[in-house]
């Protein structure tokens, strides 16, 4: 697209001085995208080697200042210590079970509220800003009012709950691991506090996927909707046959950012329930163990395999799924 | 299926929907508002009157009281909880990040929207790899890093660590912008004789203004609004602490609800309007190159 443009934009110039030209523009291209460059490289790229390499070494947080960085013994011993502990791989569930749950909640909500908000209405514009304030605000802030609407003591749920529902006692939504319901006389184990850090995500994260699908349903043209419905296509026909389709490629995208994020994600859990209450994930688990335990090797093993099981989802999405698209 | 049925299934949908469009709205409406509501609620009300009776969400006038706002912000010496100073690290913190990641994401995105060099194709997945790592992964390496020079505690470095964070989203909404720059502007500057940077400077920045006053706005809010590298970077240095992480600590003695959620509204309300200044560019930026399919 770029390249056609930039030649008869500037038909006058000869062969020689396009050579030129081209050449004088790949030197400034570099100059000016190197301090992004420097940057990345230096914030991320040398982290990550690091990092890995720190998995491989017995290092603890006290030893930081007299340790010798890049000498010293490497060993497999924190990836034999973490892969083979419960708490590891009740983490690794968990984080795939907040992920695909919390990704697939906050994308079919913010599809919904993209098709409501599509049609223009009055105060069409306010509704929509109104709809992304979940996720632009601080998390520290919403996380904890979550906590307080959900406080068994002077939450807005209990009380609602047990005045109004009638339940029999307040329920600790977030410090409760294991909770029953009683449906149609059967009773059913609920893992309480994972649920509601997952409606939390919902919450905190149907207005990205929103952002995204609105945007690309107003760049949708009209005419094949119009035409399904003068040929007496119903509402529910015309989104399955026409409007879903043309959704797919961006919610595929989103569904990919969305699940990084959800599987990286610390804050959120960090600061609703302390990775307690059967909501510990990989994130916390590794700031846990280089806060709490102070060692640098076994949480930077943790790290490491976070990062190898999303470089496998991401290779399959660019192999299997991102190509045909393009077709 | 008859022609008679079916134009009833059409009529039965299109009722339904009339109904249920607006009762959706609604619901979306309440539900994403809510929390923000009670947020406020809370922090103007006493703490005794929220444990009698918590589920009251209506409150008279003449129960308001900015305690809480006023505890918060009075510095420790005076039995506050000393979050002025909070408010102006963050501050502080947030802007440096904005100027530093402008400057060098500014750069970055005309060399990606216009230059053809070396790699240009491949900066994208540079970006990609930023947001692929865990933070907590490039936050090991980084902790034990800035722990050995000494330098953990200080807010240049957190600005550091923000502006590789950030560089990459910025970048790509730029990116977006500068597109939409016409081409021949530029080569009509080139041809008086102006040079690659005079060109940037005179003809594409001024063009690009409010979509460059958008993306820092972002920038603002994605620095101000960090817990993580705050956490980890900070929490030794009491002085130091951001306005989240000030917060967050809040929860950790036993404070009343109240406090919590007057230094949580401290928090929101800069972020809330900065969102409302830059709202559609903002989210234009964003979405740029999704609405392409």
């Amino acid at each position: 697209m770029a390249a056609p443009l930039q030649l008869r934009a500037a038909p006058v110039e000869t062969r020689r001085g396009r050579g030129a030209r081209a050449r004088r523009d790949a030197r400034a291209g570099l100059a000016l995208v190197s301090p992004t460059f420097i940057v990345v490289l230096v914030m991320v790229v040398l982290p990550v080697v690091w990092a890995f390499v720190l998995s491989f070494q017995e290092i603890r947080l006290l030893q930081i200042q007299t340790f010798d960085l890049f000498g010293g013994e490497y060993t497999l011993s924190n990836y034999d210590q973490v892969l083979s502990s419960s708490g590891f791989l009740e983490a690794a569930r968990t984080t795939l079970i907040y992920s695909v749950f919390g990704t697939a909640g906050a994308i079919g909500f913010g599809l919904v509220a993209a098709l409501l908000v599509r049609a223009s209405f009055r105060g069409r514009g306010v509704v929509r800003g109104v709809l992304l304030l979940p996720w632009v605000a601080p998390v520290v802030a919403v996380t904890f009012v979550w906590q307080i609407l959900l406080s068994p003591q002077l939450g807005f749920v209990n009380a609602v709950g047990t005045d109004i529902l009638g339940w029999n006692a307040p329920i600790p939504f977030l410090s409760q691991e294991e909770g029953n319901i009683t449906l149609f006389g059967i009773s059913l184990g609920v893992p309480t506090a994972l649920l509601m850090v997952i409606f939390y995500e919902w919450w905190r994260s149907f207005p990205f996927a929103f952002l995204f699908i609105l945007a690309r349903l107003q760049a949708a043209p009209k005419e094949l909707e119009e035409a399904a419905k003068v040929d007496g296509a119903t509402p529910t026909q015309v989104f399955w046959h026409i409007i879903l389709p043309q959704l797919a490629g961006v919610i595929a995208l989103i569904a990919v950012l969305r699940f990084i994020f959800t599987f990286n994600a610390f804050d959120e859990i960090y600061l609703l329930t302390g990775g307690g209450a059967g909501t510990e994930v990989l994130a916390t688990q590794v700031y846990s163990l280089l806060i709490g335990r102070a060692d640098v090797g076994a949480s930077a093993a943790v790290a490491m395999f976070m990062a190898a099981v999303l470089a496998v989802f991401l290779f399959v999405y660019v192999r299997f799924f991102a190509g045909r698209q393009e077709t | 299926m008859g022609e008679s049925r079916k134009w009833s299934r059409y009529h039965i949908e299109v009722a339904l929907l009339r109904v249920l469009r607006p009762v959706g709205l609604v619901l979306f409406t309440l539900v994403a508002l809510f929390p923000f509501y009670y947020m406020v609620l809370l922090s103007m009300r006493d703490i005794s009157e929220i444990v009698q009776s918590p589920g009251s969400i209506l409150i008279g006038l003449n129960e308001l009281s900015g305690d809480a706002y006023s505890r918060v912000l009075r510095s420790v010496e005076s039995g506050g909880e000393g979050f002025t100073r909070f408010l102006i690290n963050s501050a502080l913190l947030a802007s440096g990040t904005v100027v530093a990641t402008l400057l060098v994401s500014i750069l970055g995105a005309y060399a990606v929207a216009r230059l053809d060099f070396f790699g240009r194709r491949q900066t994208q997945f540079l970006f990609l790899s930023v947001y692929l790592f865990p933070a907590i992964l490039l936050a090991i390496p980084l902790f034990v890093a800035f722990s050995r020079l000494g330098l953990r505690g200080e807010l240049p470095v957190l600005v550091i660590v923000y502006v590789a964070q950030t560089v990459p989203v910025c970048i790509y909404m730029l990116r977006n912008y500068f597109e939409s720059v016409p081409r021949s502007l530029e080569e009509a500057a080139e041809v008086d004789g102006a040079t690659r940077l005079q060109v940037i400077r005179k003809i594409t920045l001024p063009l690009a203004v409010p979509a460059i006053a958008a993306t820092g706005l972002f920038v603002f809010m994605i620095a101000w609004n960090e817990f993580l590298f705050a956490l980890l970077f900070l929490a030794d240095e009491r002085d130091n602490w951001t306005v989240s992480l000030g917060v967050s600590q809040l929860q950790n003695i036993e404070t009343p609800a109240s406090t919590l959620m007057a230094g949580s509204v401290i928090i929101t309300v800069p972020i809330i309007i900065a969102f409302l200044f830059a709202e559609r560019l903002m989210t234009e930026g964003l979405t740029g190159g999704a609405e392409k399919g």
